[in-house]
């Protein structure tokens, strides 16, 4: 995919430049972007090692775990069709809590093991089921509640007050994910009378 | 509606607050357990990096250009309809597909127009309620095997609509 985007972007950019006549920038604008891209990524080692240290002490204290029981009651209105004491509950659980609390690279290899185990209580079937339409609705709308990229980002690019968004990207977020909870309820049970 | 930006500058402290808390009441080692943490946010970081160079390359070309400028001069008449700014529909768009190429859009947002201004507000706000979507579902239904997904682009789609207009919302009540 990137392959594609990536080769698209630089020549539509050459293109447009010769076109317009702003070439001369566009060899400073090559190198000036790189460089830039490794200071972000400088100051975004002392935001992210923050936020992944605290999260460590949230998991070693036991902390994700009792959130992840917490969650349960919700795994259960979100995935019915899953028994109750199946060890999909636990990668699901896993998953959204790292999704909440921005581990993004904890949260997919947790998700494609629910992925496989649902596969195996659909018998093995090439078509999705409810729980997994449900699985991935859930985790494209987002669960995020603090937008740790976002915010260093911000930081970098000189905002007054980069944490002033997280409140209403909490909302944003809610809004998205209630959307997307709603919809994925509807049509399990719309698919139930067929 | 103020107390949203103002409530938001205690969640940071608060987790701290409650984190550390709760480690120093379970007896955890809380600083070794931190500094242990740390190492893995230089991980990340470093994966992302080269990612981020060669992204960051491609939108440097496409700003000095002028390119995107005249993007979002062609999209104005549809976004001028949707009532959506027509800086924001490019990122909004590639998000979709590559999360990657979306933060190098986000950051050529905040260099052009600053991360405070509305523009900048906003797209941080849209980015924080949204996740790739084609991205996402290649990645799990591939691991699964599943070839048939029904339902969940419509899914998918209605989420990202919903918290983008909850964005535009929340942006113009809260600052």
């Amino acid at each position: 995919m990137l392959n594609y985007l990536w080769g698209f972007m630089i020549f539509i950019g050459i293109i447009v430049g010769v076109l317009g006549g702003n070439v001369a920038g566009i060899g400073n604008a090559a190198i000036d972007s790189s460089k830039e891209a490794v200071t972000l990524c400088i100051a975004m080692l002392g935001v992210m090692s923050m936020w992944t240290g605290l999260m460590q002490v949230a998991k070693k204290s036991g902390l994700v775990t009792s959130f992840t029981k917490a969650l349960r009651p919700v795994i259960r209105f979100l995935f019915p069709d899953i028994p109750k004491d199946h060890i999909v509950n636990e990668y699901i659980a896993s998953n959204m809590i790292a999704n909440i609390l921005g581990l993004g690279w904890a949260a997919t290899p947790m998700g494609l093991m629910a992925m496989r185990e649902l596969k195996k209580l659909n018998q093995n079937s090439n078509t999705a089921s409810c729980d997994m339409c449900t699985l991935l609705i859930v985790n494209i709308s987002s669960l995020q509640l603090i937008p740790v990229n976002i915010i260093a980002y911000r930081s970098q690019y000189g905002s007054v007050n980069p944490a002033e968004i997280i409140l209403p990207g909490i909302i944003a977020t809610s809004v998205s994910t209630l959307a997307g909870v709603i919809f994925a309820t509807v049509a399990r049970k719309l698919s139930r009378y067929k | 509606m103020s107390f949203i930006v103002y409530l938001s500058n205690y969640i940071i402290p608060f987790i701290f607050f409650y984190i550390i808390g709760y480690g120093m009441l379970t007896k955890t080692s809380i600083y070794d357990e931190f500094t242990k943490g740390a190492k893995d946010g230089f991980k990340v970081v470093l994966d992302i990096m080269p990612t981020l160079i060669g992204l960051m390359i491609a939108i440097g070309i496409l700003r000095a250009s002028g390119a995107l400028n005249l993007l979002s001069k062609l999209l104005e008449p549809v976004t001028n309809l949707l009532h959506f700014p027509s800086e924001l529909l490019p990122i909004t768009l590639v998000k979709m597909f590559s999360s990657s190429a979306a933060t190098s859009l986000l950051l050529d947002i905040y260099k052009e127009y600053g991360p405070d201004s509305y523009l900048g507000r906003l797209i941080s706000i849209i980015l924080s309620s949204t996740e790739t979507i084609f991205y996402t579902m290649a990645v799990y239904f591939l691991a699964a095997g599943v070839k048939k997904t029904r339902y969940t682009l419509a899914g998918a789609l209605v989420a990202t609509l919903a918290g983008t207009i909850a964005s535009i919302i929340i942006t113009n009540m809260a600052f």
